[in-house]
């Protein structure tokens, strides 16, 4: 259990490096809502007309 | 030492009919036809020589233990990358050839994918009656029905099948926090009571016991279907049947990556001073899925608790000293074990730190994303049928409906690998020679299997190839050969000699 906490405390330090070298958080999470919103105009666009009917009628037997 | 972890996975899709004859088992046959006359031209039965899906890997007898019935009438082909593609009950099924490697694997369950995308084309080139069908990479409907993904590794006979059960298990019941595929809401009677918007997998709430054969009721978290296709006397294939089918590749990745890892420690019976045995493992896989802070105490036998995340990074700490003592030569490649255990960390921290971010790496995340944004621009409740056509259009394998498709995950192996991986085998397997004959010499071969191939020269007898070993028949043992067979009696002649 002490080795793991040790590993996990090696992890954090190594990652919280890597966050340092990546600047403008707030600019990659604007262009990352940016984008999100793009999808959800695609989605929009081409999700099946009837939501309630293609879930309805998605039906399968089990398998395996 | 663990032996080589030679890695398949046997991927059953979703199928659905729009405007047409809603039957799945017809529906299958037509899928598969259509890829097997039109796109591969590729004619060869497989054989049910050897299949014996009921033996028990506790050393059980038969009787009893229904053995589920082989459908001998139905679609079954074998391709020329060394895959099975075939009706499966009411279901189109891939299964991968043998990899030898995660990687490899990932490269192979994507080329799964590209098969089935291109017989839906085929069909809609070959159906005439309006009617189209539709094909879904998941694992139930919704509606308490589920279908599987199955995945296979090659074990050393000389582990004992109960020291398999009690190592695996803790995988098993935790790695759905990063190899889940993600559901809205519940469907069977284990969360009754409990509101639940999302889990973490689709199968999760299926898992009825920890151990048992069946695969279709009373599921059980290690199933014991005790069928090797190779040496009996050597070699144990463990038949897993506790995931999900993944999309994004660094789940495929880590899933099976993970897993290889576990069973090489087990056959090396490598445990860790603590036990990660748990009280309850079937309650545990249920209460997981629904644990999206993986802060949910899990408890365990010895009677303290743990959480899936600390049992992840107890098992992930346990394979990195194991890789720095014993090295990765049972991983396939030893640099695909390095980032195995590169993503493995990786993930675990960030699910740690801050789970959304991986949204590029794991299904759930993905869509779980994709689903809040959903319902937050429009307003939906949980219950709203929208989310549910979200989740379910996620896996939908038409470029033209697929939400998975146009997010932007991460890849890991290139459109044209896996390209090349529809039609040519692993060159590191026994799947390597029985693509190389398919390929040559269609149709001398009458049928193949897992474990063998055969032949038909022409003059009686047929000749059946065995190929008990997956190890053996790879590009390296028999390419020199095989070019120099101008014919397959040639080749048999020579291989008999």
């Amino acid at each position: 259990m002490a080795e793991r906490e040790q590993k996990k405390k090696t992890t954090t330090e190594r990652a919280d490096d890597v966050v340092e070298d990546v600047p403008a958080t707030s600019a990659t999470g604007e262009k990352l809502k940016a984008e999100l919103d793009d999808l959800l105009d695609e989605i929009d666009e081409v999700l099946e007309d009837n939501a309630e009917e293609f879930v309805r009628n998605y039906v399968q037997k089990g398998g395996e | 030492m663990a032996i080589p972890k030679v890695c398949g996975i046997e991927t059953e899709y979703g199928i659905q009919v729009l405007h047409g004859d809603p039957n799945p088992i017809a529906a299958s046959s037509v899928l598969i036809n259509a890829y097997a006359h039109d796109v591969a031209r590729q004619q060869t039965g497989w054989d049910f020589e050897d299949e014996a899906p009921g033996n028990d890997a506790r050393g059980f007898a038969r009787e009893g233990s229904m053995p589920p019935q082989v459908e001998t009438h139905l679609v079954n082909t074998v391709l020329t990358n060394g895959a099975r593609y075939y009706v499966d009950h009411a279901h189109p099924e891939f299964s991968t050839p043998e990899c030898r490697d995660a990687l490899e694997c990932v490269r192979y369950d994507r080329a799964g994918e590209l098969i089935l995308t291109r017989s839906m084309e085929a069909a809609d080139l070959a159906v005439h009656d309006g009617s189209q069908l539709v094909v879904y990479k998941n694992n139930s409907d919704g509606k308490g029905n589920s279908y599987g993904a199955h995945e296979n590794y090659l074990m050393d006979r000389a582990a004992p099948f109960t020291r398999i059960v009690a190592g695996v298990t803790p995988h098993f019941v935790t790695r759905q926090i990063f190899a889940g595929a993600g559901k809205v809401g519940a469907e069977t009677a284990v969360h009754d009571g409990t509101h639940v918007d999302f889990q973490l997998s689709q199968r999760a709430e299926f898992f009825e016991e920890q151990v048992g054969l069946e695969t279709t009721l009373k599921r059980p978290i290690v199933n014991t279907r005790d069928e090797p296709h190779a040496d009996p006397h050597r070699y144990r294939r463990l038949h897993v049947i506790v995931g999900d089918a993944n999309l994004a590749e660094v789940a495929t990745f880590l899933k099976v990556g993970t897993t290889s890892l576990v069973l090489a420690m087990i056959e090396d019976d490598i445990s860790g001073s603590r036990s990660l045995a748990l009280a309850d493992p079937v309650t545990a896989m249920h209460d997981v899925a629904l644990d999206r802070t993986f802060t949910r105490p899990l408890p365990m036998e010895d009677g303290s608790t743990a959480t899936a995340l600390a049992v992840q990074w107890e098992l992930f700490s346990l394979a990195r000293k194991y890789a720095d003592d014993r090295g990765l030569d049972c991983m396939g490649d030893e640099a695909v074990g390095e980032e195995v255990l590169k993503r493995w960390e990786a993930v675990l921290h960030g699910l740690e730190t801050d789970p959304m971010s991986l949204s590029r790496q794991l299904d759930w995340v993905a869509k779980l994303q994709l689903i809040e944004a959903f319902r937050e621009r429009h307003g939906l409740d949980w219950d709203d049928h929208r989310l549910a056509a979200v989740d379910l259009q996620y896996h939908d394998l038409r470029p033209s409906r697929s939400l998975f498709a146009r997010m932007d995950t991460e890849r890991l192996v290139t459109e044209e690998s896996v390209v090349t991986a529809v039609t040519e085998p692993p060159r590191g397997t026994r799947a390597w020679f029985r693509g190389q004959c398919l390929k040559r010499w269609p149709a001398a071969v009458v049928t193949a299997n897992w474990d063998s191939l055969v032949f038909d020269l022409g003059t009686d007898p047929l000749r059946r190839v065995p190929m008990m070993d997956p190890l053996k028949g790879t590009a390296e043992h028999v390419e020199e050969l095989l070019q120099a067979c101008a014919s397959p009696s040639e080749l048999l002649d020579r291989l008999s000699s």
